[in-house]
């Protein structure tokens, strides 16, 4: 923090009509001084990006440069018929699709109730949405397989065993969605939530009311498409965030996309390279058809903001 | 949605009186549901499953349920204590080294005049602040790893660099841990007012001075939320430090890992689930401090 204090002093004189937030390097006033804050602020940025894009363009010349053969492209070429990436991958994206479903489906009539006519259960639902950061991964995944490991030992002679086998069907481990729909919880709260907050609901719902729409067509002609932007946010957040779960799916024993790509780098280093790239080409193009998802330029900046504390799989 | 109650459209408009809502409010109510009782389930369940297979003991032989403080002992003491230890030394370490680092760059791209370099690195920021876990141990192992691009080229290893230790884990970590904080400081310093610099400026304040009775007090509750995020991210995360070291540096995530595959003596779950605990705990505690900062920088901010 020391460290931050030789910048703004020449920057402080003279910013005058410059507007909250762009604060302007200083111009006339201290000419000797004037390169200081942009010598320091080259030296800074160019620093971080060496930082930052030294391992992208390593990994991608790791990728493609085989040493005494000179530059192929066969990681990539050959991903598609290794053996598992179809699977995985498909895994990975019907998990996704269920739990962006299941995570909107719980959340949307939730918050549009809170906002509508219950404003005292707003910290209730708050607290229940935000609790899932508090708990690492890790931790809920122990709990989970204990709960797993009641149903063979106590209620194998219940209907309820059925269901504790269905839900960790190796096709389809419905376990992961719902694992993923609570880690998903607090993005999708804070993305909807910063909707609503765009978006007069009591008015919007009572005008179309009054105009004699039916409350589907409410929900879904006019309440739905304000919310656009950050129901795509929510979706996309949560998307990222099963695309790169690793340690619930991997502990629980199932092979989606994250855990295969582990499973394959001792045999295929190369592969394993390459598919991470995508995948962070994946996250950022994901990331950017989220910033332009919506035309509310509120939303717009909301959404990124959401990122911050999200609970990706580091 | 159709639970969230037809309004009569003769009622009253926005605000919702207090007639309105009592007699919307049980069904609205109804709407929420759905979302309460899946998060019970799907989430107080299995919480209520670690705390208490944590403090308690089931005999097998007889199936006897008993309460026992021995395996939170256990999860404080011996290896289990030490990955503990080195799990809140390496997340202290990499949030205060990302912490100073972000607020630099965080403080340099908002100083900047270019709006295209402050929206590229904000952008750029939130993609990389997601750029956690596998992916980015396997870029890592790509750059400086044992083969690695950067490690053949720099001949990194006769100096002594392992990227599988200490030293290594928290320069990955850094990855994610510095755009996390720009992500979080800018708007801060965003919301640092130039007015308030020109009026230190005026009362013949100078720049030091300014950062030191005006800044800095500002900040600060924005400077420690940013630390102790920071410090929770890099303390919950394990797919990370999975794929990269394995279990050579001792970390309470991959210790529950091991514990939990298998592979060791019974009893050895309810060790897990009291480190769950632990680490719910210290996680717990973590948020306690971060709300009600982020709260007072909002204050500020707005």
């Amino acid at each position: 923090m020391a460290a931050m204090t030789p910048t703004p002093a020449p920057t402080a004189p003279d910013t005058g009509a410059a507007p909250a937030g762009t604060t302007a390097p200083a111009p006339a006033s201290r000419p000797g001084r004037r390169p200081r804050p942009r010598v320091w602020r080259g030296a800074v940025l160019l620093l971080a990006g060496a930082y930052f894009l030294v391992p992208l363009i390593a990994s991608f010349v790791f990728t493609v440069h085989v040493p005494g053969q000179g530059i192929s492209f066969e990681a990539y070429t050959q991903l598609l018929s290794a053996d598992g990436f179809t699977e995985s991958m498909l895994l990975s994206l019907g998990l996704a699709a269920a739990t962006i479903a299941l995570s909107l489906l719980l959340a949307v009539p939730a918050l549009v109730a809170v906002r509508l006519g219950s404003p005292r259960l707003r910290p209730v639902v708050e607290v229940m949405c935000m609790l899932p950061l508090v708990v690492p991964p890790i931790a809920l995944v122990t709990g989970i397989t204990t709960v797993l490991r009641w149903g063979p030992e106590h209620l194998s002679r219940t209907p309820f065993y059925q269901t504790f086998l269905a839900v960790q069907n190796e096709q389809f481990p419905v376990v992961l969605v719902l694992a993923y729909t609570v880690l998903a919880l607090p993005f999708v709260y804070r993305s909807l939530d910063a909707g609503l907050r765009a978006v007069d609901v009591p008015t919007l719902v009572e005008a179309a009311r009054s105009c004699g729409a039916s409350w589907p067509y409410v929900v879904l002609r006019v309440l739905l498409p304000n919310l656009r932007s950050s129901l795509a946010g929510a979706a996309f957040l949560t998307l990222a965030l099963v695309l790169g779960e690793f340690t619930i799916a991997s502990l629980l024993g199932f092979r989606p996309f994250a855990v295969w790509i582990v499973t394959i780098s001792g045999a295929h280093a190369r592969m394993s390279v390459a598919v991470s790239i995508l995948s962070l080409l994946i996250t950022w193009l994901l990331l950017l058809v989220l910033s332009r998802a919506g035309t509310n330029p509120a939303t717009v900046s909301s959404a990124p903001r959401t990122s911050p504390t999200s609970r990706k799989e580091s | 949605m159709s639970p969230s109650t037809p309004a009569s459209h003769s009622e009253g408009t926005a605000g919702g009186s207090t007639g309105r809502r009592r007699r919307r409010g049980p069904r609205t109510w109804l709407a929420a549901l759905p979302l309460l009782v899946f998060t019970g389930l799907c989430f107080g369940v299995p919480l209520g499953a670690i705390a208490f297979g944590a403090v308690t003991r089931t005999d097998p032989s007889s199936g006897a349920t008993r309460l026992t403080g021995e395996h939170l002992a256990r999860s404080l003491q011996g290896p289990y204590l030490g990955s503990l230890i080195g799990s809140v030394q390496l997340s202290a370490l990499t949030a205060l080294i990302g912490g100073v680092l972000g607020v630099l760059i965080a403080q340099a791209v908002v100083t900047s005049r270019s709006q295209a370099l402050r929206s590229a690195a904000l952008t750029a920021s939130g993609v990389l602040a997601n750029f956690g876990g596998v992916p980015l141990a396997f870029a890592f192992i790509a750059t400086v790893g044992i083969s690695g691009v950067v490690t053949q080229l720099a001949d990194l290893t006769s100096l002594g660099w392992s990227l599988y230790s200490f030293t290594g884990l928290a320069v990955v970590y850094l990855y994610f841990l510095i755009p996390l904080m720009v992500l979080v400081i800018a708007p801060a310093l965003d919301g640092l007012r130039p007015q308030w610099r020109e009026a230190a400026q005026n009362n013949g304040a100078t720049g030091r001075q300014f950062w030191r009775h005006v800044g800095l007090p500002v900040l600060a509750p924005s400077l420690l939320g940013g630390f102790v995020l920071l410090f929770g991210t890099a303390f919950a995360a394990h797919a990370t430090a999975a794929a990269l070291v394995g279990g050579s540096v001792p970390l309470v995530t991959l210790k529950i890992a091991d514990a939990l595959s298998g592979n060791v003596l019974t009893g050895q779950e309810n060790v897990a689930l009291a480190l769950g605990l632990d680490m719910i705990l210290i996680a717990g505690l973590v948020m306690a401090v971060y709300l009600p900062l982020q709260r007072r920088s909002a204050r500020w901010l707005r």
